[in-house]
Order: C-alpha cells, then structure tokens, then sequence
C-alpha cells in the first residue's frame, strides 16, 4: 500500500518543481537550546508532529477542495472526512504490521546467529554501544548491490536489514559504521516518524491520483450529467491536487535527510571510528546500482538512497544527503568522533552554513562532548579474503534457502537445492553416495543442538578436545561437549581410514582428502580433520577443498 | 482575604515547588545512578563470556601447538584470577592481563598457518574479536552513563539534593597506565 506515493506524479513534478524551490528545507532542520541527547530527541519528536500536523492539514485540505469541486455543498465535509478515513485504514495498515511488510516486499530473510555470526556481533556490538537494549532482528537481502535499512515502530520490536551485496564487500570496521547507522535510526525513534509521514503522503497522493483520473477520464460523463461543482473550483482541485501531494513529499524528504545527519553523528560516536562509515559508504555510493526493483517506500530508510546513488546533488526531493558530503565530513572529523567533532565538521565541508547539522541540545549535552576516535580494528585485507567472504556470503544465502550442506570425504562440499528429492546423492568428484538427510530429521537435530548450545556450560581448562585428539582411532565425545567447536580427528597415515562420528555415523576418509574439515552427513556437524605432517597434502589442506553445487 | 493569608499562601505555593523541584532532582539522580549499574552490568556480562572462551580457546590451540606450554599455563591463570576476582579495581587489573597473555597467545598461533585456517579456530577468533570489542563498547557506554551521572551530582542545584541523599561519585572504567592501555597488537 505505501509504495504507491512515488507513481505517477513525475510528469507533474518536472511542470512545477521551479515554483517550489523557494522553500527552505532548513525550515525544519534543528534549532534550539536544550540540554542533552534525551532532548535532542524530544525535539525532534515535537518537530515531528508539527510536520505531521501540517501534512494532516494538507490531506484534509485536499479532501476537501476536491470535495467542493466535485459538489459545492455537501462536497467539503464528505471529502475532508473521506481522506481521514483513508489516512486511518493505511495508518492501522501501517502499523499493525508495517515493519514486517516492508521486509516482506523488500524479500528479506531472518537469519540466525549461527548462519552469520560476524553479522549478528556487529548489530550485538553497536546495541551495546547505543545502549538500546534489546538488539534488533536482523533480515538478509539477496541483492548484489550494497545497502542496509531498518524497521520497526519500536525500538524493542525493530529489526535491520542489510543486503548480501553489502556483506560480501565491506570489512569489519565498515559494516559496524553501517549497522551503526541504522541502530541509531532506531534510536531516533526516526523509523516510526517515517512511516507515520510515509503514510500521509502516501495517503495525499492516493487521494489526488484518484481526482485527477476522475476528472481526465469521467469528465465527460459529469459534465453531460447533472451539473457537478463550479468550473473555477474544479480548477483549483485540480491544482491542489496537483501541488498537494509535492509540497507533502517535500516536508517528508526534508525530515527524512536532517535525520540522516544525526544518524551519521550518531553511528561515529558509537562505533569511535568515522572513517569505517566513511569508507562503507563510498563503497556503497560508488556500487549501489540504480535498481527499479527496490520498493519505493523504503528509499528514506536506505543508508544510501538505491534510486539516485549517483547523485551529487541534495535536491528537494532527495531522501538523503548527498553521500559525497557525507564521506567528506566523517572524513574531516580529524581523530575525533564526539557530535561537537560531527557538527564542526559539517560546518567546515558545507562552508557558510546558517545552521548546524545537530542542533544545539545534542552539542550542549553530557553526550555531545568531543572524544577520540579509535584505532582501525586489523584485519588482512587480502584479496583471498574478500574471496573467502563472497563464498562465505553465498553460503549464507544457500542455507537461509534452505539448502542442505553435505561435505563429501574426498572434500567436495554438496549443496542441495532443497527441491531435491531423492534419497542419495552421488559426489561429482569420487562418486561416492551420500544419505540425504530428511527434513524432520534435520530439524530435531537442529532442536538438539540448541539445547546442547544452551546447556553446555564451557568449563576451564579441563579440556573436551583432549579426548578427541589423544585417541588414535575414533573421534568420540559426549554431545554435550561438541557445542561450540566441533570434533576433531586427527590422521594416522594416507590410506583409508574410517572413524565414527559422536552421533554414530561412521564416516570414511579416502587417500585423496586432503580437506581440513568434514561434514557428519548425518548430524551435519563438522569434524575438523588434522592431515598427516610434513605431506603435500598440508597446502591444501589449508586452502579448503573445492567445492562442487549439485543441482537436481 | 487580609494579608497574613496570602503570605501564607505564597509560602505554601513555594514550599510546594520545593517539595516537587526535589522530587523530580532525586528521581533524576537515581535514574542516572541506575543506568551507571546497569553499565557495569554490561561489562560484567561480556567479562563472563570472555572468560568462557578462554578454555575452548586454549584447547583448539593446543591440538596443533601442545609445547608451547609456558603461554597456556599463562592464559589459563590469568583467566583464574580474572574470575576470582573481589571488586572494580581488582577486576580491572585481572582483566588487563588477560588481556596480554591472550595477545601472548595470538603472537603464537601466527607460527601456525594450519592452525589459523581451521574452521574451528575461525570461529573461535570471530568471536574473541567480537567480545573484545563488546567490552569495549560496554565500557564506552558505562563511562558515559558514569560522566553523565558525575555531572548531575556535582553540578548546582541538583548537588544540594545528591549531598543531603549522599551519592556516591560514580567509577570511570579507565586503564592505568599509558602500556596498558595500549590493546595488544592481535594480528591473525
């Protein structure tokens, strides 16, 4: 229902957008003098509803001009009471179970923590740094080109979402400045105002849409008919309906980008490292193709705006601040992450700027007070390792589809798409048969392994491991103790070799294996495999073993 | 109404703001100094989970390093004392040098390539990195409750209500000296 108040009106756009560029948008940027971050957004919610009360006033104003033009006397009540209406039902839409549809059209995935663990520190790590409490849900998107976005009406029910594109290419450091980001929108409370706002317009483009087509295409028939309003009041319809809905967007961008700032000031001063949201969101600006699939009423929510991610300019009618302005003052914030840091920072790229980015409550306060950045977290940044993390991404996606994984002994990885069907398969490299596992079956051993994962108290120094790795043979432990790390078998010599998973699979390594891990067809836990020393086999082992897709 | 009633009146009126001026600078205070436990809560959570690893840590290291004995005996005791430990002061010195033998211990598995391309370890590391820097971010955040909280009780008015209740002066989470300080170098 929300993606509908970006249809059609660009025609109209084009014809009147110069007589509205008058209009400062800094109207409605920050400016007061309170005291902490707490009133920053206080204000900002005050604020919020000034501007709602104004869209309201817009919409009712429609409703009501389209009332007298279609009937001079009972028109204005009947049509000012008709788009409340209208407002009321997409607002309980909306709220009831907004988050959850914009995932749903957007195509989101929830994922679990063991299916991206990297992913679920992040968001664990800038809860902690926020102070929100309860970390939000997080959704995976299959889409190459990088974004995040988040959800939810309440800070305690929200939930982020990042795409697979943005996964696969950003380190540490940077997706914890995204993620960041997107925490403090929760924070912000600046999720719920959109969507309340998204609906109004949403709303007044709805309700214009349908008096302009009623006048282009029932025209005719009114005018033939029984009389209808007055010329010039049809032409004033006309123009409000027009005029209505870009003045509604206009307010709505406006709010949407002054909350991109504090969301940036916000992201900097919780992860103390501006240049990884710097750095994310060049990658990201420089990626992020235009995509015609994105759902429109998500574009505020974006980190980046998907629909004009090349766009250097802040119109009007961006969503977003430009992303090379953004770069710019995260970059300029010299060693600092505090907002006073942000704040002159901003006034330093933008130049001769009336008003700040932040307002004064969040520069005044306790919170606002200039700190120092940290240092980059290390990490290799080899180009086998943006390889290893685009397998890694995809393997994310197969399993949250559904795939079953099944590690052959001569250490081919089978994925099986999960329409396939048959009892076994047979490895494309040594042709040997595996056992499907079932579907029940998988998931009571997933339900086993969470209450192994929950129950399994990790003791100190006495070890699980030692049982495994001291025995010659078999490569038994107790369920309870192969929680977190898997088993591990060590190897005798190069030839056959067989030995028995904790959950009694007996599993067979051939001479060729020369993988360092292996996965129970059975149970699908992983058996680390330690090679013989001094072998060849030792750089492959390494390396991992190839990989092969098999497909029904 | 003669003279006597309204000054009365007016003292009233103002012994009444009193009254709610200290209501509200009281109910303040608390909610600040209970922000400032529940930041200390925080690290205390992720100081266990560190704790927890440890163990797993040191075994999955030990299946491909068993004689490098002197730097798991270190981590191993370190982390003892780390959860023995009585009090914020104590607990931060523990911690810190749990802190070096598991950068120790990270300088040892760099000898070891097979060893940091096993799955297991991988795992581990990712999250040992990420409790690292939970505590981080937890001690970031209870900082500023604390600094936030300090500011409250000493600055006028709201230090006449935190004096005559005695709150204590809030904690910084901070480390000692300038070396310790310094987070080890843990390149994997």
């Amino acid at each position: 229902m929300t993606n509908v108040w970006y249809r059609g009106d660009d025609r109209l756009l084009s014809l009147v957008t110069p007589a509205w560029t008058f209009l400062p948008y800094s109207s409605f940027v920050t400016r007061s003098s309170s005291f902490t971050m707490w009133e920053a957004i206080e204000r900002n919610k005050r604020r919020s509803w000034l501007l709602i009360t104004l869209m309201g006033l817009i919409l009712v104003g429609l409703g009501a001009v389209i009332g007298i033009a279609i009937d001079p006397i009972s028109g204005p009540l009947f049509g000012s009471v008709a788009a409340v209406i209208l407002w009321v039902v997409l607002m309980i839409i909306a709220l009831t179970q907004g988050g959850r549809v914009l995932l749903m059209t957007a195509g989101a995935k929830k994922v679990q923590r063991e299916d991206c663990p990297r992913l679920f520190n992040v968001v664990e790590e800038m809860t902690i740094a926020s102070g929100l409490g309860t970390p939000p849900a997080v959704y995976i998107l299959e889409n190459d080109s990088p974004n995040a976005f988040a959800v939810g009406q309440n800070p305690k029910t929200a939930s982020v979402a990042v795409t697979s594109g943005l996964l696969a290419r950003l380190n540490r450091d940077e997706l914890q400045g995204v993620v960041a980001h997107e925490i403090a929108h929760i924070k912000n409370l600046d999720v719920r105002f959109l969507t309340i706002a998204g609906v109004m317009v949403g709303s007044v483009v709805i309700l214009s849409n349908f008096f302009l087509r009623m006048i282009f295409y029932g025209g005719a028939r009114r005018r033939s008919g029984k009389g209808g309003g007055h010329p010039a009041m049809l032409i004033v319809g006309i123009v409000a309906a027009i005029l209505a809905p870009i003045a509604a967007r206009m307010l709505y961008f406006a709010c949407s980008r002054s909350r991109e700032y504090l969301a940036d000031a916000s992201a900097a001063r919780f992860t103390r490292y501006p240049p990884g949201l710097a750095s994310a969101l060049e990658k990201i600006s420089g990626k992020a193709t235009a995509s015609t699939e994105v759902n429109q009423a998500l574009v505020p929510l974006y980190i980046v705006n998907p629909l004009q991610a090349h766009s250097g300019v802040a119109g009007l009618f961006s969503t977003h601040p430009p992303a090379a302005e953004r770069i710019k003052i995260l970059r300029s914030m010299g060693g600092k992450a505090g907002y006073v840091d942000y704040e002159s920072a901003y006034r330093e790229v933008r130049g001769r700027v009336v008003e700040g980015a932040l307002g004064a409550g969040v520069l005044t306060s306790e919170e606002g007070k200039s700190v120092d950045a940290r240092e980059a977290s290390e990490e290799p940044k080899t180009k086998e390792n943006s390889v290893e993390r685009v397998r890694e991404v995809s393997d994310i996606l197969d399993r949250i589809a559904e795939f079953v994984f099944i590690a052959c002994a001569c250490g081919v990885r089978i994925k099986l798409p999960p329409e396939y069907k048959k009892k076994d398969v047979s490895c494309t490299r040594c042709g040997r048969t595996h056992d499907v596992p079932h579907a029940e079956e998988m998931a009571e051993i997933a339900a086993l392994g969470a209450t192994i994962r929950t129950s399994s108290a990790l003791q100190d120094g006495s070890s699980i491991l030692d049982a495994a790795v001291g025995t010659t043979g078999a490569a038994t432990a107790s369920p309870a103790s192969s929680s977190v790390p898997p088993l591990r078998y060590t190897r005798n010599g190069e030839g056959w070799e067989s030995f028995k998973c904790s959950c009694d699979k007996t599993i067979q390594l051939s001479p060729e294996f020369a993988g360092s891990a292996i996965m129970c067809s059975k149970c699908q836990r992983e058996i680390e495999i330690v090679q013989v020393k001094g072998s060849d086999s030792e750089e492959l082992a390494s390396r991992g073993g190839p990989e092969s897709r098999v497909v029904d | 109404m003669d003279g006597t009633t309204l000054v009365l009146l007016v003292l009233l009126g103002l012994g009444v703001i009193m009254v709610l001026w200290f209501v509200v600078m009281y109910n303040r205070l608390i909610k600040q100094k209970n922000e400032v436990e529940n930041g200390w809560a925080q690290i205390d959570v992720q100081l266990k989970r560190r704790h927890d690893l440890v163990p797993n840590l040191v075994e999955t290291v030990k299946g491909y390093a068993a004689h490098e004995r002197q730097t798991f005996e270190e981590v191993v005791n370190a982390r003892s004392r780390a959860t023995s430990a009585q009090g914020v002061g104590e607990q931060i010195e523990a911690e810190q040098q749990l802190s070096g033998a598991l950068g120790r211990l990270m300088l040892v598995v760099e000898q070891y390539p097979d060893l940091k391309a096993s799955q297991n370890f991988l795992a581990l590391q990712e999250e040992l990195t990420s409790t690292e820097n939970k505590i981080g971010f937890a001690r970031q955040f209870y900082n500023d409750t604390v600094m936030n909280y300090n500011t409250t009780r000493e600055s006028f008015p709201s230090n006449i209500v935190s004096g005559m209740f005695s709150f204590k002066e809030g904690t910084l989470f901070e480390l000692k000296d300038e070396q310790q300080r310094e987070v080890p170098k843990i390149s994997f």
